[in-house]
């Protein structure tokens, strides 16, 4: 299950574009990957990132991973929820368990990101 | 099992004190005195020791089992540098001695042992200077970068980078973030050595030092360590060596010769003094000569054959610690140095090498190795084979629990999925190691048999399988 209208990077982040905003969350083989996560580093807002910046980190049963912004901009809301409620991550990955809005310092940057066909066919490589 | 406070009766104890020699007019007036009893147990000796050794017969130890967890964790030390360090005249020597006036004349031989162990290392390592000060290897690991940090600083360089490898220990990104420098990583290659393109790529002028740990956690020594010395030279950096697994090379490689200008050891990785338990710990640092003026105050000075804290150094980095180092760890590592000699301590290294290659080699139809190459003082897995039937890497570390192997690394390094990293040590047997290795087969074959059975395990251990989220979630350490 891959999103159609959503942007995906190789660190496994997706992004929601919508004109000059950006809703950012991890992918569902990210959630997978990680296990159970038991904390998430809730993003700040009015932080300032520039794309492929550390945004948050998530901690699972397994090890503490780097979550990378997708596109450059200021980070405008945060989702609050998750900071009693990391699982959500896990449970909904693509809806319930998004990171942060940012407001975009430059649209055409979406252009480096992946689509979703582009992404399916780089899970696959990594299979190998 | 009962709590001891579950065992506690009224009236029980496990002493009997003088009677009070103090006549009952000089009684502690009341308003001093507890209102209300503390809450202590009231048990007798017998309860005590009977609660206690139950206690620990629930522990797993390196002394009654197998751990392949290694030098980093848990590693057998042999027994007789605890009774040396456990000797009257090193025991009960106050630490303030040799720094008080005419004190270092009283502390020859203490002094002597710390003067002799610095050299010792600086012949093993190939550095110039080594200092035993730092209380623990992430604390020499601080040193090492601050001793890096003050070289570029007093050149006049404004440098603001380290590079480490994205399999190297999470330490290294840490204390050179405390030092103050961004970190970047350098992604590793398809064969798990740095990418060299990668690494030039980002080996700038502003990059002060390249941290990595060789041979590096996949257990690979790398052939272009010298290469990559050397372009960190050229560009002005400086190679900082993480002694970690400084163990598998005694004797045939020294990092001082490979090009590092400052090296951290952790003494119970290599040299046999105490893992776990938060220490005592002990991280000396060496360096090339350039950077020795630069090391924490005091040094030892040997004058007229007569050894003195020297606090006269005015391009140190400063004080560090309050004393000279974790002093009696220090006196086991100089024992255990000296009794294997030179010779001891390449059969040392040359067996911890042999046992991970015959773990490798006896396990590698079994399990997936994501990089098939000789490996040095420790072997990579992937339990990716046994995962596609739902197997994890967790699952497999709890099924070694049952069968009284305590599990090796797993999820480490972060560049292997389902990272399974086995470090058996130099001391182990070959049986030792043969039982082992016909557990894991027995276990990848259920794997693929009867995978839903791993949901049960462990079965033996005297609690059961725990909630591993809730337990990192949740912490409650409070009664």
């Amino acid at each position: 299950m891959i999103p159609g209208d959503l942007k995906y990077t190789k660190d496994h982040e997706w992004a929601k574009i919508d004109l000059n905003h950006a809703v950012i969350g991890i992918t569902d083989h990210a959630q997978k990957e990680l296990g159970d996560i038991t904390f998430v580093e809730v993003p700040e807002t009015k932080t300032i990132l520039k794309q492929g910046g550390a945004l948050s980190t998530v901690e699972s049963v397994k090890a503490a991973s780097d979550i990378y912004a997708p596109v450059s901009g200021e980070i405008i809301e945060a989702n609050e929820a998750l900071a009693d409620k990391p699982e959500l991550i896990n449970q909904s990955p693509y809806e319930k368990g998004w990171l942060c809005k940012i407001k975009l310092s430059d649209p055409k940057e979406a252009s480096k990101l992946m689509d979703a066909r582009q992404y399916e066919e780089y899970l696959n490589t990594l299979k190998k | 099992m009962e709590l001891i406070f579950e065992i506690s009766k009224n009236g029980k104890k496990a002493y009997t004190l003088p009677e009070c020699d103090i006549s009952s007019d000089k009684q502690i007036e009341q308003k001093y005195l507890r209102k209300q009893d503390a809450r202590l147990v009231e048990v007798s000796e017998l309860d005590v020791i009977r609660h206690f050794t139950a206690l620990s017969k629930m522990n797993f130890s390196v002394d009654s089992n197998f751990y392949p967890l290694g030098s980093c964790t848990m590693k057998y030390n042999p027994k007789f540098t605890e009774y040396l360090a456990s000797l009257d005249g090193f025991c009960m020597l106050h630490p303030l001695l040799p720094q008080i006036k005419g004190g270092e004349k009283l502390s020859q031989g203490a002094l002597t042992i710390i003067y002799e162990l610095e050299k010792l290392l600086c012949e093993i390592t190939g550095m110039d200077e080594f200092t035993s000060q730092p209380m623990a290897g992430a604390h020499g690991e601080l040193t090492g970068i601050m001793i890096i940090a003050h070289y570029h600083k007093l050149k006049g360089e404004q440098r603001k980078i380290v590079l480490i490898p994205d399999l190297g220990h999470g330490t290294n990104p840490a204390s050179a973030a405390i030092a103050g420098y961004q970190v970047r990583a350098i992604p590793s290659g398809k064969d798990g050595l740095m990418d060299m393109g990668c690494l030039k790529k980002e080996l700038t002028k502003d990059v002060a030092a390249i941290m990595l740990t060789c041979p590096d956690t996949l257990g690979i020594f790398n052939p272009k360590i010298k290469e990559i010395a050397d372009l960190a030279h050229k560009a002005g950096a400086l190679m900082y060596y993480d002694g970690a697994n400084l163990n598998a090379i005694l004797g045939k490689a020294r990092p001082g010769d490979l090009g590092f200008d400052v090296v951290h050891l952790n003494l119970h990785k290599t040299f046999a003094t105490p893992h776990g338990g938060g220490g005592p710990g002990a991280g000396p640092v060496g360096v090339k000569k350039e950077l020795a003026k630069y090391l924490p105050i005091p040094r030892i000075k040997q004058d007229k054959g007569e050894l003195s804290l020297d606090f006269s150094m005015k391009f140190s980095i400063g004080n560090i610690a309050p004393f000279y180092g974790n002093f009696l760890v220090l006196v086991k590592a100089y024992a255990y140095i000296i009794l294997l000699g030179g010779e001891g301590l390449v059969e040392a290294s040359e067996n911890a090498v042999l046992n991970a290659n015959y773990i490798m080699h006896k396990l590698k139809d079994y399990y997936d190795l994501p990089f098939k190459r000789a490996c040095m003082h420790e072997c990579v897995f992937s339990a990716s084979k046994q995962s596609e039937k739902g197997v994890h890497a967790i699952d497999i570390a709890k099924a070694l629990i049952d069968k009284g192997i305590h599990p090796p690394t797993v999820y480490f390094p972060l560049i292997v999925k389902e990272a399974m990293m086995i470090e058996p040590t130099e001391t182990e047997s070959k049986q030792t190691l043969d039982n082992f290795i016909s557990i894991m087969i027995e276990i990848a074959k259920l794997a693929d048999k009867d995978p839903q059975k791993f949901k049960e395990f462990p079965k033996t251990t005297p609690v059961k399988r725990l909630d591993e989220v809730k337990a990192a979630k949740d912490l409650n350490l409070s009664a």
